[in-house]
């Protein structure tokens, strides 16, 4: 099984308090050196809470954010990371809110039109074709091209979306919370078209939500992203039904499913990203915290199997 | 178009104004081609000529020249000027404006602290320095005021850009392949135009004043040329014994600068989205009602609500956001509410306090009893004194209740009270007290911060506090958790539930999550297309949908555990409550739905598990016959 995706150590970090002249006051680091492996034509999921790097992650993955640190390769070769458009051929993102990611101003036409062009030369003729093409994958009908954003209800905006990045026949989708902002009759209908595309354009997918259900529900393999570090990964259908990492477990254990009580209310907050703590970034919160763990960082190690996880005393299965 | 016309002369003034501004301006345009006198042609035998005088149909100068003539020459050269100033500022400005908002980082900082000293000066003391340095001409004066006008609408434009290139379609447009110089023209600058041009209506007015100004203390256009200002200058002289030389000048720039002023407005006006959804008149304190007849009222429930309906009217359309919805809540229990996004459930919980926003929402019948008390309709000061301290909100956005301004421990000994007028240090100790009851840890400390310190989970514990500042009996949580990350939802719900059972609290829960609703409510109500189209005790909902809405909606949200897997997901679209369909609202999207379903009123049936369908499930069915 060949590589669609690889990172190593890709990391991001931010300066804060920049000043005019001279270094600025402080760095955060929104993702810490990540390293990921995505097969061809699998789906990674990617969970996590708020403010834990998943937007800057991938941000980095399709070239809008240049990477502090570390290595993009897609199948098999390095990316040049100053040339938008080296990415936009290969691999393209679709973004959370549907409405706010088309231009007000433009036809759809208009929006489609971009990326062919730009990133193919397309003309004429073969441009309309391939605009036909594309919205008949997304099950949208022709009369919508000529209409302007607005006029669109949030699934049939989300799906010009994913027209727009198939547009660019890349071979990597990101998918940034893709069906947050959608209606849950809709999101079904959405998250099942991306089903279908997949299989038709050979597709690889990158597909990030705060939503644990839905990861599992799409997801190969899943990956569990806590303060900007991968914490855990490993198949779907283990990494919430088996967690290694006790992060994941109060993942799992908080996500509301009807008929269990409510559970996974303990407290705590992610630390403080202007003043990390040492060791592992979880051990404010976690329950097996021991002297090793608040004194060193602990790193991804497989624990068993092709389930990964960074924790220096992982639950048994 | 014809919208945004309609709106600008709905302004009597905008439409006065436009009417007298284009007169001024037709009048400056046929000049050249009306039977004048030459304006610069002096008779000094015809001095100081009355108005309507022979000839002179606004009397002569010192010169003797027309002042007619040269008044319309005049408006035609500085309204030519006025425009051609607030052109080049505009044009000038958002060019700076864009660029510094687009590209961000050093260019804007630099450009910005450059904008912020020339802002520094005095308006009137820098246009001066600029045309003494140039020295003194029309073209200078031009120049001036210009320059002194970019730095309004560079910041101005800045803004926006700054909003506009941090939207996500400028990052699809990158990821598009586009550069930098195509985003800006393609994708930017459309999205600013209508600002630039709505700067420009509302400042072009003072800028033919500067010019003027300019003019009138020898600066801008030289003799014998005239132009307002020039003409006001030279009629200084004779202010008393010719006091017509002055007027006419003065009458002239008075009515282009109000014009154009009262026009401006009316084009931001007009342009302002917020206008255009008919919300011109002020909100009222309360809910505008108005009903026909009132539901007689039955049982004894805590609250309960009858039948109620409310509607948004906008324009000729009417939104039917609430369509007959009954519910009834009791002491210590907890209903969900749980629907699609815009099914109507925050109309719903607003309507009960009389909090939907009028116009353009009106509550066009039923009835909402808190113990019996009908609270629609009810005096505005009787659903102040009920709001907080009887009922009380919580919001998605606890924002929305902390003033971003005030500490936190100020506002909760504020809210307290409101309602309850003890001292400061026992409100205070109450309010420590509350936030120690929603687990903020160190309290005490917490007192002190400002909204903006405490994260999203903690405002939101924040936001219950509040909500429990008066110790209501009944609080109406709408999505309080949506907005919060899966980990700290767990802990609010779980603080909600033990806060109903140590404080005997009756909680309307308004959800879109069927697992939230499994967890925390007793009973749930399923509202689609602003109806209620199913209730009953939620496990029994859950397990057993009777309505086919309900059973698809649970059958294509994932639940943890199921694993990967294709969903049922159901075709269609919620309808937009402006055109429901005859007969079952579900019914376009329904694979059961017969002509029956398509016409008449389906009923809401059943006793404690209602229904409103014609062939509800079968599952359901087979349960209530077993019964
Ligand atoms: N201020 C308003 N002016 C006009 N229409 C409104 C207004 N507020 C709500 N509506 C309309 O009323 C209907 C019901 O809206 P409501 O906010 O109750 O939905 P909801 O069920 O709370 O949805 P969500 O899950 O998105 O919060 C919608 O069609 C909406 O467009
Ligand atoms: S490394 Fe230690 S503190 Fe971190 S998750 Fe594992 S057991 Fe908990
Ligand atoms: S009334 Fe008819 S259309 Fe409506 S839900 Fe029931 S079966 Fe379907
Ligand atoms: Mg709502």
């Amino acid at each position: 099984m060949s590589l669609a995706l690889k990172t190593t150590d890709l990391a991001k970090s931010f300066d804060i308090g920049k000043r005019l002249f001279g270094p600025p006051r402080a760095q955060v680091y929104a993702v810490r050196p990540v390293s990921l492996d995505v097969a061809q034509g699998e789906t990674l999921g990617i969970v996590g809470e708020s403010g834990c790097g998943k937007s800057t992650l991938a941000r980095m993955l399709v070239g809008l954010s240049p990477p502090s640190a570390g290595e993009i390769e897609i199948e098999g070769r390095a990316l040049d990371r100053a040339d938008p458009a080296a990415f936009g051929r290969l691999i393209q993102y679709v973004f959370q809110d549907p409405v706010s990611s088309l231009n007000p101003r433009k036809t759809i036409r208009q929006i489609m039109e971009a990326p062919l062009r730009q990133l193919h030369g397309m003309r004429g003729a073969a441009l309309e074709a391939r605009i036909a093409e594309l919205f008949d994958a997304v099950n949208l009908r022709p009369e919508f091209l000529d209409r302007y954003p607005h006029e669109f209800s949030g699934g049939q905006a989300q799906r010009i979306g994913i027209a727009r990045a198939l547009a660019a026949s890349p071979r990597i989708l990101i998918l940034d919370e893709p069906v947050s902002a959608l209606d849950v009759s809709v999101q079904a209908q959405v998250l099942n078209l991306l089903a279908d595309l997949k299989v038709e354009f050979n597709l690889t997918y990158l597909f990030i939500s705060h939503d644990l259900a839905v990861v599992e529900a799409v997801s190969d393999r899943i990956a569990v992203l806590y303060f900007g570090s991968v914490v855990e990964t490993g198949p779907a259908e283990k990494v919430f039904a088996a967690p290694r990492h006790p992060y994941t477990k109060l993942l799992a254990d908080s996500a509301p499913v009807v008929g269990r009580p409510l559970g996974g209310a303990q407290s705590g907050e992610l630390p403080d990203p202007l003043n990390p703590p040492p060791g592992c970034a979880f051990a404010g919160r976690c329950p097996r915290a021991s002297a090793l763990c608040r004194a060193e960082v602990p790193r991804l190690r497989a624990i068993e199997g092709d389930q990964f996880a960074a924790c220096h005393h992982p639950r048994d299965a | 178009m014809k919208l945004f016309l309609s709106l600008l002369f709905r302004n009597r003034l905008a439409a006065f104004g436009a009417v007298v501004l284009a007169i001024i301006v037709i009048l400056a345009v046929l000049t050249p081609l009306l039977p004048l006198h030459p304006p610069n042609a002096t008779n000094t035998a015809n001095r100081y000529l009355r108005p309507l005088a022979d000839g002179h149909l606004l009397g002569t100068d010192h010169l003797g020249r027309d002042l007619l003539s040269r008044l319309l020459w005049g408006t035609r050269l500085s309204l030519a000027v006025g425009f051609a100033a607030a052109l080049i500022a505009g044009l000038a400005g958002a060019a700076i404006g864009v660029m510094a908002g687009y590209f961000g980082g050093r260019t804007d900082n630099v450009t910005m602290r450059g904008i912020d000293m020339l802002m520094a000066f005095p308006y009137i003391l820098l246009a001066l320095a600029i045309v003494a340095v140039l020295g003194p001409g029309l073209l200078n004066a031009l120049i001036a005021v210009a320059v002194v006008n970019i730095p309004f609408f560079a910041r101005n434009i800045r803004g926006v850009t700054v909003g506009i290139a941090h939207r996500e379609f400028i990052d699809a447009a990158r990821l598009a392949g586009m550069g930098h110089a195509r985003i800006l023209l393609t994708e930017v600058v459309p999205n600013i135009v209508p600002v630039v041009v709505i700067a420009m209506s509302t400042t072009i007015g003072w800028m033919i004043l500067e010019t003027a100004g300019l003019s009138f203390l020898g600066l801008g256009s030289q003799p014998p040329q005239a132009d307002l200002g020039s003409m006001l200058g030279e009629a200084r002289s004779a202010l008393i014994t010719a006091p017509h030389t002055s007027i006419v000048p003065g009458v002239m720039i008075l009515l282009i600068v109000m014009s154009v002023n009262l026009l401006g407005d009316g084009i931001r006006d007009a342009l302002d989205p917020r206008l255009r959804s008919g919300a011109l008149a002020r909100p009222m304190a309360a809910t505008r009602v108005d009903r026909r007849d009132v539901p007689p009222a039955q049982g004894d429930g805590l609250l309960t609500i009858d039948a109620l309906d409310t509607q948004f009217q906008i324009g000729k359309r009417i939104y039917k956001a609430v369509n007959q919805v009954s519910l009834d809540l009791r002491p210590g229990e907890c209903l969900g509410l749980i629907g699609e996004s815009g099914s109507g459930k925050s109309v719903t919980a607003l309507s009960v306090m009389g909090l939907v926003a009028s116009p353009p929402g009106v509550i066009t019948g039923g009835a909402v009893r808190l113990e019996g008390q009908d609270l629609i309709g009810a005096p505005y000061e009787v659903l102040r004194s009920l709001r907080g301290r009887r009922v009380a909100y919580i919001f998605q956005d606890p924002l929305s209740t902390l003033h971003p301004l005030y500490r936190i421990g100020d506002q909760l000994t504020e809210a307290i009270r409101v309602h309850d007028p003890v001292s400061h240090a026992e409100a205070h100790k109450r309010a420590v007290k509350l936030l120690e009851d929603v687990r903020i840890p160190n309290a005490a400390a917490r007192m002190c911060a400002y909204p903006h310190e405490l994260s999203g989970g903690m405002r939101q514990r924040v936001g219950i506090a509040m909500a429990l500042a008066n110790d209501p009996d009944i609080i109406i949580a709408d999505e309080p958790t949506t907005a919060l990350d899966v980990t700290v939802q767990a802990q609010i719900l779980a603080l909600l539930d033990e806060l109903r059972q140590s404080r005997g609290l009756a909680i309307l829960f308004i959800t879109h999550d069927f697992g939230v609703v499994g967890q925390l409510c007793d009973r749930v109500a399923v509202m689609y297309g602003g109806r209620i189209v199913e209730t009953g005790p939620t496990a029994e909902v859950l397990a057993a949908p009777a309505h086919p809405y309900t059973r698809r909606l649970i059958a294509c949200v994932p639940e943890l555990g199921q694993g990967q897997r294709v969903l049922a997901a159901i075709p269609g679209l919620p309808p937009a409550v402006d055109q429901l369909p005859d007969g079952c609202a579900f019914a376009p999207r329904c694979e059961k739905a017969r002509a029956a379903c398509k016409s008449g009123e389906i009923a809401l049936t059943g006793a404690t598990r209602k229904v409103r369908c014609l062939y509800p499930e079968e599952a359901h069915v087979a349960r209530a016959e077993n019964h």
